[in-house]
């Protein structure tokens, strides 16, 4: 069996060597056999050609679906972005603006494949800027069934939740150059972990019925800072979807999470010296979503979506400063939204329009100072003191796709916070190498 | 506290209930990605089966979306049809990844691939995405040469009669039937399309390449300068140096006007062909499919 290969090889190469050697004769051959050789070995070329591009495609065929996504554009704020605070809403996980200027924004390589005939794999590596170093993490990395019975389905590993509608999709998979301010406050952007969700898929085939539980170890915002163990999140969702005729689709959800907070770090005041305010305590975490599809002719559609996020948040605040050390009682409520529509006006054409805000209602208890300051300036030192009005925005965007590959979007937005307006543009490509990415409703 | 009881039973019988239920209907459930299939398996399912299409004439097959609808649908399938060859790459691995049915995952005999029962043509030599929308398998387009739709069919028929054992024996007549039907036409439609051979024809998409090389009509370049790029008028003005082509051939999804202007420039007649079954009007059935497409193309030579 060993030999087979090499067999064809050499079968292969015999012909090419006699060419080789007829086309190193030249003198020999009279000018017609000249050209008849030429013609023929152009022949042979473009068959070799085809040959290798077959046996490339042979050799990769069990390789994985590879594609890199790179990202990138220019930011540019009215209000240093370091200015901006959401008040009570302190910023977590990967949540912020993009870089000023022109900057590479996150590119992502990810690799997928059918692992056997029970298992679906994916991982998906993030290189992102961080203070001036290329950070690389593992944004996902799971495994899924594919055969378990009456449509059941567990993924394990680290994965983007699936609570909410944009959360269990990647970033460059947005209609806006931005995630909504509801997500980065509440999400720190994005809520990934590791965990294991379990789903089933109601055997009902006139509408999407799925109901499903995702449990996580709490290491990543907005549970704790320190890992726990699995369990410390858990979420439930429950997802209908379906049809109206043939040109509207729709889907609903609705999710609810537990979390055990363990020391959390997040947000404050940095121009201070202090550790930065630590939660411990639990918190919810509920969302629902809504999203309405409609095909028109000639390649166009139209898309309304909205979502609302709502946490709430009890335990208590530490914060420790050089002069000593401040500890809170702390009673949170947060929420927040986006609507948006998307009008795809031509096949490769679409704007979009999206209203978004979020909002905090928190209660702070001194519960010790040995700062030596007064208890207010410190509750203010925590970023968790609600004042004011909601931060809101609204934002329009222009993209254009080229191809299923490439992508190009300005984005306008005016974000009102503290009575203060911001001008923020956006000009964003998105690219992607490799594999044909999947069309995710 | 008995009402409590009551409720969880109730809860808990129902949810087993569902869990369980066997997909109650006798019939065998279809779920077509295109509509030449969903076609081809009601003719060949008949009463036997239950079809549903998850796009319908109007949609282009390359830019589905995986809906909660096809998600829900391809769960309760015991047969897809599909063509295969990269045209569903966008939308269908993700549904049958959130479908959870072995029964039609690639590999199962629930799973049907029209692609991988007959020879592919233009496949590319070098795969480069700077060449469009290629697909390294080959031309996915393969339902409208009516030689390679029978050898589909033929596969298809054997298909529903390895997963519908019960039924075998109808499964079986109305392949003979069909396939009775099908050599009848077909030898209506050589008989026709005769003045139709040696033609060159111009097209918007490279999607009739299996009908050309049925009819024996020359594809002497496509509107789109590369495979899914739309026209440029650059590439158009090339197209109208070239000899005049016997039609410019567009499907009722594309976009006729630049089909028009190089008909305008060029005088060869722009030919609205239907690229599947119920695209155009009186393309109702597979024969039908074609009974429109050879009177279409002779028409417009006339």
């Amino acid at each position: 069996m060993m030999f087979g290969p090499m067999t064809a090889v050499r079968t292969a190469a015999f012909p090419m060597f006699l060419t080789a050697l007829a086309g190193a004769l030249p003198v020999v051959a009279a000018p017609e056999r000249g050209a008849a050789d030429r013609d023929h070995e152009t022949r042979i070329q473009a068959l070799e050609a085809r040959l290798a591009a077959a046996e490339s495609r042979a050799d990769n065929r069990f390789n994985p679906a590879v594609s890199l996504v790179l990202q990138g554009g220019w930011a540019a704020f009215d209000q240093p972005a370091e200015s901006v605070e959401w008040p009570g809403l302190p910023l977590g996980g990967e949540a912020g603006p993009h870089p000023e200027g022109l900057a590479l924004w996150e590119s992502e390589l990810t690799a997928s494949a059918n692992i056997d005939h029970l298992f679906f794999g994916q991982a998906t590596l993030g290189f992102h800027e961080h203070d001036g170093e290329t950070e690389t993490d593992v944004e996902e990395a799971f495994i899924e069934t594919l055969a378990l019975p009456a449509g059941l389905g567990v993924r394990m590993g680290r994965f983007y939740s699936d609570l909410g509608y944009l959360n269990g999709r990647h970033s460059h998979a947005w209609d806006f150059a931005d995630a909504p301010m509801v997500y980065q406050a509440l999400l720190g952007g994005q809520y990934g972990d590791d965990g294991l969700r379990a789903t089933w898929l109601a055997p009902v085939s006139s509408v999407l019925m799925e109901v499903g539980a995702e449990l996580f170890r709490g290491g990543a915002y907005p549970a704790g800072g320190l890992d726990g163990d699995v369990g410390a999140v858990w979420l439930g969702f429950v997802r209908l979807g379906g049809d109206l005729g043939v040109l509207h689709s729709w889907q609903l959800s609705v999710s609810h999470g537990e979390i055990d907070v363990d020391a959390r770090a997040a947000g404050g005041h940095d121009d201070h010296d202090h550790a930065g305010p630590v939660f411990s305590g639990d918190a919810t975490l509920s969302a629902v979503s809504a999203v309405w599809k409609t095909q028109l002719s000639k390649g166009r559609s139209w898309v309304l979506q909205a979502e609302y996020l709502y946490r709430d948040e009890n335990g208590f605040v530490d914060l420790v400063e050089d002069s000593g050390a401040a500890q809170f009682g702390y009673d949170g409520e947060q929420d927040g939204g986006y609507i948006q529509t998307l009008y795809q006006f031509r096949p490769r054409w679409r704007a979009g329009f999206r209203y978004d805000w979020v909002g905090a209602d928190n209660q702070l208890v001194a519960l010790s100072n040995t700062t030596g300051e007064a208890d207010d300036d410190v509750a203010e030192e925590t970023g968790l003191v609600s004042a004011g009005d909601d931060p809101s925005r609204w934002a329009l965007m222009l993209d254009w796709s080229p191809s299923e590959f490439s992508r190009l979007r300005l984005q306008y937005a005016q974000a009102e916070v503290d009575d203060r307006s911001d001008d923020q543009v956006h000009l964003q490509y998105i690219v992607t190498l490799g594999a044909h990415g999947a069309h995710r409703f | 506290m008995a009402t409590h009881i009551d409720w969880r039973a109730w809860a808990l019988s129902a949810g087993l209930g569902l869990l369980g239920a066997p997909l109650a209907s006798a019939q065998l459930q279809v779920f077509a990605c295109e509509p030449e299939w969903a076609a081809l398996a009601q003719e060949l399912g008949g009463e036997e089966v239950d079809v549903y299409s998850a796009t319908h004439p109007g949609m282009d097959p390359h830019h589905v979306q995986a809906k909660p609808s096809l998600v829900a649908r391809l769960r309760a399938a015991d047969l897809s049809v599909c063509t295969g060859a990269g045209l569903e790459v966008g939308w269908l691995p993700l549904v049958q990844r959130r479908a959870r049915n072995a029964r039609v995952l690639p590999g199962a005999p629930g799973h049907f691939e029209a692609a991988a029962e007959v020879d592919l043509l233009d496949r590319p030599a070098r795969l480069d995405r700077a060449d469009g929308d290629l697909h390294g398998e080959g031309n996915p387009h393969v339902l409208l040469d009516p030689r390679r739709l029978e050898q589909i069919a033929r596969s298809l028929a054997l298909r529903l009669q390895q997963l519908d054992p019960e039924n075998a024996h109808r499964h079986r007549a109305r392949w003979d039937a069909f396939q009775a039907r099908w050599r009848e036409a077909e030898a209506r439609w050589s008989r026709q399309s005769t003045p139709l051979r040696g033609r060159r024809a111009i097209v918007h998409h490279q999607e009739w390449v299996y009908l050309f090389d049925w009819l024996g009509i020359e594809r002497v370049a496509a509107l789109e300068p590369k495979p899914g790029v739309p026209p440029s008028l650059q590439h158009l003005s090339a197209l109208a140096e070239l000899p005049v082509a016997d039609w410019v051939v567009v499907s009722p999804l594309d976009d006729p006007k630049a089909a028009h202007w190089l008909s305008a420039r060029t005088g060869a007649p722009v030919v609205v062909l239907p690229h599947t079954v119920g695209a155009l009007d009186g393309a109702d059935d597979l024969v039908l499919l074609f009974d429109v497409v050879v009177a279409a193309l002779l028409q417009a030579l006339r």
